[in-house]
């Protein structure tokens, strides 16, 4: 009996804590939005959040996109060849990069590349106090630590998304038209017919721009309210990158069946 | 304010990026074709529009020159009424011939202006006459089954 009592009462503080913690994370989340002023004015600071989330992550994106693409083209060229329809391969692979690997795979790697460095510079900062020392001194962390942050991986995403999706396309080239011999003029000429600028190009825009909101927020998040020791530094970091892939998939699935409902 | 090599670096992976953006605009996605500057209304009535969906291409001798706008089930006549919005560029006369057609075996539904000799044009908001409907290939095969099964008999005789 008092073992059932202490699993229900266990149940109970793990979810009450839950809840406390996405209501912080919900007033963390409006004091950010609140301070980000203060961050467009000082650019210098955001400029070096760019450079750290955005250009240190070019290199993983690039690469991975250029074989996401290349695997897109050996496997949709062997089962559109069964179908003799091998010229559509240009549409497939346009419209799956463009559409839903681009976003998501960018912001997965997005994730665990600039996500989690930022949630050990800012756990790290908190567990070395320096935080507390910044506010000792007037200097508001949120503003001057936290928000350009945040704001530089939501600039950076969508930026790292659209090179992604580009170097996949190139990547489905590289393997349909100039390994296997697609008719290069039906390669691109299909793909421009059925790819939409309004209802692919930007939904994946919109998408990638979703995904850097939600990632940074996550990162940031972790990184203030983490337990400032090691372990838990250590904690917050893997929580992030668990966190924002599932925030990732989860958001995707709502987007889309928002955005490509035909009718 | 100094420039810096920061500035330098994120320069270069804003601009590669925005380039990236204008690449899967144009070179993939084909900004520039797919939308018309200024269109007007036309409507027709079809029996059975099959598989036609809104801002599918509206064709005249194989050149894109409208989307459908709209599809809607008048209650009155049971018919569908389909609104395309048309480029402006483009007129056609009053006996011009509406079908819907399917580009290839399997591929998407579009309609079809087949132009007719009449010296009037339409005007915006004006109803096309003549139409055809979808071709609903389950029909077809039973018409053509129909057709073979009251046929045999005859050429048994």
């Amino acid at each position: 009996m008092a073992k059932l009592r202490d699993l229900l009462a266990g149940l109970g503080a793990r979810v009450t804590d839950r809840i406390w913690r996405l209501g912080f994370a919900t007033r963390f989340f409006c004091m950010l939005l609140a301070y980000s002023g203060q961050t467009f004015l000082r650019p210098q600071l955001l400029l070096r959040e760019i450079w750290f989330s955005g250009v240190l992550s070019l290199i993983i994106i690039l690469t991975s996109g250029l074989f996401v693409g290349m695997v897109l083209g050996l496997q949709g060229y062997d089962t559109l060849q069964r179908y003799g329809s091998s010229e559509a391969l240009g549409i497939l692979v346009a419209l799956s990069l463009v559409r839903e690997l681009g976003p998501v795979v960018a912001g997965l790697l997005f994730a665990s590349r600039a996500g989690s460095a930022v949630t050990a510079e800012i756990g790290l900062m908190k567990a070395t106090e320096q935080l507390k020392a910044m506010d000792m001194m007037a200097v508001n962390p949120l503003a001057r630590v936290v928000a350009p942050r945040f704001w530089g991986g939501v600039i950076s995403m969508p930026l790292l998304a659209a090179l992604f999706s580009m170097m996949g396309v190139f990547g489905g080239y590289l393997i349909g038209v100039v390994f296997i011999g697609v008719d290069e003029g039906a390669f691109w000429s299909q793909m421009q017919s059925s790819v939409d600028f309004r209802e692919d190009v930007l939904n994946g825009v919109i998408k990638s721009f979703v995904f850097g909101v939600a990632v940074s927020l996550i990162a940031v998040f972790e990184g203030y309210d983490s337990i400032p020791t090691a372990e838990g530094v250590s904690r917050a970091i893997t929580r992030t990158v668990v966190t924002s892939a599932l925030a990732i998939l989860a958001l995707d699935f709502v987007l889309t069946s928002f955005m490509f409902r035909s009718l | 304010m100094n420039r810096t090599v920061l500035d330098l670096w994120v320069g270069f992976f804003v601009a590669i990026g925005i380039a990236a953006l204008l690449f899967l605009a144009l070179k993939v996605g084909n900004l520039s074709a797919s939308n018309f500057a200024e269109t007007y209304v036309l409507q027709a009535k079809f029996d059975n529009i099959g598989g036609l969906k809104v801002r599918g291409p509206v064709k005249s001798a194989g050149v894109v020159v409208g989307r459908v706008a709209n599809i809607q089930f008048d209650a009155t006549t049971y018919e569908a009424v389909v609104t395309m919005s048309i480029d402006t560029r483009y007129r056609f006369p009053k006996d011009t011939f509406a079908s819907i057609l399917t580009s290839g075996l399997l591929g998407e539904q579009y309609i079809g202006f087949d132009v007719g000799g009449d010296e009037r044009m339409l005007k915006p908001g004006e109803t096309i006459a003549k139409t055809q409907s979808a071709v609903v290939l389950e029909k077809l095969i039973s018409q053509f089954l129909f057709n073979k099964a009251s046929e045999t008999p005859e050429q048994q005789k």
